[in-house]
């Protein structure tokens, strides 16, 4: 394992000797130390690494990542794992908001709180929130899912797409064209087997499906003479 | 951008090193604000009588002409040291009285505070520097508020420099704008409230003060916040006894809360709290959007 210290080596010196791995693998686990809320610790990263972040990491912590798994041991600021498109992204404390926004693919697990705007126009990531998210969460979500086993704040889904969520808690309010759904057992076997992945105990019978009520504008093919 | 912190000190026994356990963290918001810098800290009571923060741009302006005048025209004890550019007055008389008598007889010197408690201390430069040339880190109170400014809406000058107070003891630090300030302006004008700049700021710590002349509670006050004013913002607010946090129904501009049992600390971005002692153990956590937040001395 190499071991980097963010109170004695660049981020920046961090991030490149990540990215070089890129190209030829020679070290599959690295550890950073003293994240102590510094930005963009670990983005970027294009290679099946392991990475340990201990301490508090800042905004946009593993922006986005290809194949690698990071873990934050504490909390993440603004955008964690914003645009990953694979591998998996762990946060062991809370994040702050818009966590994995816009992100194409990969597994973004947050074990306590997620801030307002989680997955905001997620396009393919699943995310698995160990307690409550934020409002405006899922907003315009194109596809993957989202899962909350807290409570969800105001305008959950609002002008979704095909993106699906999954509720434990209450929901605040639901956003514009945002509908529950029935819980089938294709829906039940998904999700069990995301809860497996991960790793979170909870029963998937305990959850309510939410998904797009395809009402608004972009879902009606009257409109498609407009172009 | 702007970066705001703050630190209410629940233990006692910390007082003494609020200002050194506050430098580093008006220092770490530096890339968020290195235009102007400034903070509000609470302690050294004048319980009977008035404290005034002046300042002049003369560092050698003649303090002791104008406290000597202060004494013959009000008949008033006056006792004032200096910092900087800026004076203490502590005056044997009440707040009205005294920004009056400075008005009248000192137009060139800008009043930065009043009340019992409160002293503000700004200037525009970079937030080490104004640190260091007000010896923060020497200080001692009970809370302390700050705020580093990137100026975007009106030049680099003392008179946008932040933190405002308009009315005693009350001081507000804000990264956000607001949308309806010149409107609310000229209402709290009407009630009376005195404005120095046209700054957005000043005029949502204006509202705060004349929501606590009305009565209100600084909970009250901050719940008629959340409805009357518009725009973005997070808030961090200091009174005589408390401290409030509070953030727009949106949640647009970031902010961090920590709490052990000796403090409870604000700041735009975790990075500002990292020097804190005990911050590995302390609970860290993001402030809900239009949720109030409000510690108070009882």
């Amino acid at each position: 394992m190499k071991t980097f210290d963010l109170t004695t080596t660049s981020l920046r010196d961090i991030n490149q000797a990540l990215h070089e791995q890129s190209s030829e693998c020679t070290e599959r686990e690295w550890k950073i130390t003293g994240a102590k809320g510094n930005h963009n610790i670990a983005c970027g990263l294009d290679q099946s690494l392991s990475v340990d972040i201990e301490g508090h990491a800042g905004y946009y912590c593993a922006g986005m990542n290809k194949k690698a798994h990071v873990v934050v041991h504490g909390n993440a600021g603004q955008g964690v794992a914003e645009n990953m498109m694979s591998g998996t992204v762990r946060v062991k404390g809370q994040a702050s908001q818009s966590a994995g926004a816009t992100a194409h693919g990969g597994l973004l697990v947050i074990e306590g709180d997620a801030g307002a705007r989680c997955g905001i126009s997620m396009k393919g990531v699943e995310i698995v929130v160990g307690g409550n998210v934020g409002h405006m969460s899922c907003f315009m979500g194109q596809a993957g899912a989202l899962v909350v086993c807290g409570d969800a704040g105001d305008a959950l889904g609002d002008s979704l797409y095909e993106t699906q969520i999954f509720v434990k808690g209450s929901v605040s309010s639901l956003g514009a064209d945002c509908i529950e759904k029935e819980m089938r057992q294709e829906h039940l076997e998904y999700l069990t087997d995301l809860l497996n992945r991960a790793g979170v105990d909870e029963d998937p019978k305990d959850f309510k499906r939410y998904g797009s009520a395809r009402q608004l504008y972009n879902f009606k093919v009257d409109n498609a003479s407009a172009y | 951008m702007c970066g705001i912190v703050g630190l209410y000190l629940k233990n006692p026994a910390l007082e003494s090193e609020l200002g050194a356990l506050f430098e580093p963290m008006l220092i770490a918001m530096t890339d968020r604000g290195p235009d102007s810098a400034g903070f509000a800290i609470y302690g050294d009571e004048v319980v009977d009588g008035t404290k005034l923060t002046l300042r002049h741009e003369d560092e050698n302006y003649n303090w002791e002409a104008l406290a000597e005048l202060a004494r013959a025209e009000l008949n008033a004890e006056v006792v004032w040291f200096q910092n900087a550019t800026v004076a203490v007055f502590k005056m044997h008389c009440d707040a009205p009285r005294a920004t009056a008598f400075i008005e009248a007889h000192a137009s060139d010197v800008l009043i930065l505070s009043a009340g019992h408690s409160i002293e503000i201390l700004k200037e525009v430069g970079l937030p080490e520097i104004i640190a260091n040339n007000f010896n923060l880190k020497g200080m001692k109170g009970t809370h302390i508020i700050g705020h580093t400014r990137m100026a975007t809406e009106s030049a680099v000058t003392m008179a946008g420099s932040h933190p405002f107070s308009t009315g005693e003891d009350l001081c507000l630090v804000h990264n956000g704008s607001l949308s309806n300030h010149n409107r609310l302006r000229l209402e709290l004008k009407r009630q009376g409230i005195h404005f120095e700049t046209d700054n957005d700021s000043e005029v949502a710590a204006g509202y705060l003060m004349h929501r606590l002349q009305e009565g209100d509670t600084l909970k009250q006050a901050l719940e008629n916040a959340l409805k009357d004013l518009d725009g973005f913002f997070t808030f961090t607010i200091g009174t005589r006894d408390g401290f409030a946090v509070v953030r727009d129904p949106i949640a647009c501009k970031p902010a961090v809360l920590a709490e052990t049992d000796d403090y409870v600390a604000m700041a735009s971005e975790y990075q500002a709290l990292t020097t804190l002692p005990g911050i590995e153990n302390a609970r860290v956590w993001e402030p809900e959007a239009a949720k109030i937040y409000v510690w108070e001395r009882t």
